[in-house]
């Protein structure tokens, strides 16, 4: 049994060491899976001190608990599809976010309300974090899985709406740094923030989860860093400014991938504005060109260089493993064959790699935006796979289009360019793509993973 | 628990978040979603808070509120890290293909 407070600190920084190592292994994939193992020990170190801590009880409830939330913790882990991980970390972020709220909770209950205002100010802000965390990812995860629309849901007064909730429950974090102590206060400002968190994620499009994710992610730990002020625990502070960092980085990262202010994805619902921008224009004489997989097949196997533009359109269609038997024979024909990722390619930051790091395509043959774009005007085909507002050069030209300014994969600069799609059905962002009437385009229609398959055999045949 | 001052703990708070800052900035974009889930797994940290609640816990309510915690919390750290050993797993097993090894 730990007593002494300098043991349990000192245990502690063992921990807080494991998981800034943890995060610095993730500098390359080679050293990344020990990094995680690092973590995993400073978890278990983290909370075998904190079980040994003098004066813990309720063994049986503790015991009970852990092993529920092992058993949906391993279970979730190991049935999520790679395609359906934006959901996972979604609901991961939501657990986090709720167990901070409920421990602000407990801890003002026990203290029956009788708060410094510093406490007060720590079990506030946990609370409402927290609060908010839990029930915003839990609506980006029914967004993420089509529970419920991905279009942005929007209602009249929405603004007029959140403002009161939002200065409700400032007024009542307020009250109780000042000293209220009724128990009503915090439950009422837990309901109010729960609210919040559902119309913050509502009227968000479908195309800005990844900036929503990566947000909802920093909240979570900024709700566990106060957590730590409320319980005095550095490591729940160290934690979990370590987990807010990184998620304020990434939410930057990923607005400024889309050339969007985060205010402007927060409250911007993106897809409302399209009446009439960035239309594709059908009166101008151009149309749009259907090919078959053998004329593809054939255009493939005479190019020296062939970039493959993969988009969630490919990973819905599971077909990421067909694409990179299609890499491989093109490559064994001395055809070099690349990669472009696109950072919002897929649903959350970095999606894209790990669906073709699930088909073991390996990483080298991954170039980011940057790197592809300047290869583009040496490149014979452009193969676009279920990719659609990440090629669309309206959003360099077409100043009324609403991605007008988010870099994108200059495919259009490539000799000539096929775009693999189900149908014309817009993107995920609803927006026409002017590509599709480019006359180096051809367009092969169908599902992702049998057109991908046709043309594996058309290229052994070819 | 010892208490600490409160400027001692913001104090430790912003140097956390400038580490953060400093630690994540060198994350390739290619680990990303690792990253995600693997920061998911380190915000399963609260289960400590969890703990030392449902730990002393000696009335109903408290010992309920501690639960439900406890569960999530666990939930939160088992998941977590377990999809992002699945993740970074595909990351290392690296066939390399027939590349003449000149490097």
């Amino acid at each position: 049994m730990i007593s002494d407070p300098d043991v349990l600190g000192l245990l502690y920084l063992v921990a807080i060491v494991c998981f800034v190592l943890a995060l610095r292994f993730l500098s390359s994939p080679k050293h990344a899976r020990r990094g995680n193992w690092l973590g995993g020990i400073g978890m278990l170190v983290a909370i075998a001190t904190t079980l040994a801590i003098e004066g813990i009880s309720n063994w049986g409830l503790i015991v009970v608990a852990a092993f529920i939330g092992s058993v949906v913790g391993i279970v979730g882990a190991r049935k999520v599809k790679m395609t359906a991980m934006p959901q996972m970390v979604a609901l991961f972020n939501g657990v986090g976010g709720g167990a901070a709220a409920l421990v602000a909770l407990a801890e003002f209950h026990e203290l029956d309300g009788v708060l410094t205002s510093d406490e007060g100010l720590s079990i506030a802000l946990s609370a409402l974090i927290g609060s908010v965390s839990f029930s915003g990812s839990l609506v980006a995860f029914a967004k993420l899985q089509e529970l419920v629309s991905g279009r942005p849901i929007v209602f009249p007064a929405q603004n007029v709406l959140n403002l009161l909730v939002v200065a409700g429950a400032a007024a009542l974090g307020v009250a109780i740094v000042a000293g209220l102590e009724a128990q009503w206060a915090i439950v009422a400002l837990i309901v109010l923030a729960l609210a919040f968190g559902v119309m913050f994620v509502l009227p968000i499009g479908g195309a800005d989860m990844p900036v929503v994710i990566a947000l909802l992610n920093a909240f979570t730990g900024l709700a566990a860093s106060a957590t730590g002020f409320v319980l005095d625990s550095t490591v729940l502070i160290v934690a979990g400014m370590l987990v807010g960092a990184s998620g304020t980085l990434l939410t930057m990262l990923m607005a400024k991938a889309m050339n969007r202010s985060i205010a402007n994805v927060l409250f911007g619902a993106f897809g409302q504005v399209q009446v009439g921008a960035g239309q594709v224009r059908a009166d101008d004489g151009r149309t749009v060109r259907a090919t078959t997989p053998d004329d593809v097949a054939v255009q493939l196997s005479f190019a020296r260089k062939v970039v493959v533009v993969p988009g969630y359109g490919m990973a819905v269609a599971q077909a990421q493993h067909d694409v990179r038997q299609l890499a491989d024979l093109l490559e064994a024909k001395g055809i070099d064959v690349k990669y472009a990722i696109h950072p919002v390619a897929g649903r959350m930051p970095g999606h894209m790699n790990v669906l073709l790091a699930e088909a073991n395509v390996p990483y080298t043959q991954l170039s980011e935006m940057d790197e592809i774009n300047s290869e583009f005007p040496q490149t014979d085909v452009a193969l676009v796979i279920g990719a659609n507002d990440v090629t669309n050069p309206a959003a360099r030209s077409d100043t009324s289009s609403p991605i007008y300014g988010m870099p994108i994969l200059d495919v259009d600069k490539a000799a000539s360019i096929i775009v693999m799609k189900r149908s014309m059905n817009p993107g995920f962002a609803g927006i026409d793509n002017e590509l599709y009437l480019d006359p180096k385009t051809t367009m092969l229609f169908g599902d992702a993973k049998e057109s991908v398959l046709k043309l594996v055999t058309a290229v052994k045949n070819a | 628990m010892t208490e600490l001052s409160f400027v001692v703990e913001l104090t430790i708070l912003v140097l956390a978040a400038f580490l953060g800052f400093e630690v994540i900035s060198k994350v390739p974009t290619m680990l990303h979603t690792p990253l995600m889930s693997g920061t998911n797994f380190i915000h399963g940290i609260v289960i400590v808070g969890a703990i030392i609640i449902l730990g002393f816990a000696d009335d109903t309510f408290t010992k309920a509120v501690g639960f439900v915690a406890m569960v999530l919390a666990t939930a939160n750290v088992v998941g977590g890290w377990f999809v992002t050993d699945r993740m970074l797993e595909m990351f290392k097993r690296r066939p390399e293909p027939r590349k003449d090894d000149g490097a």
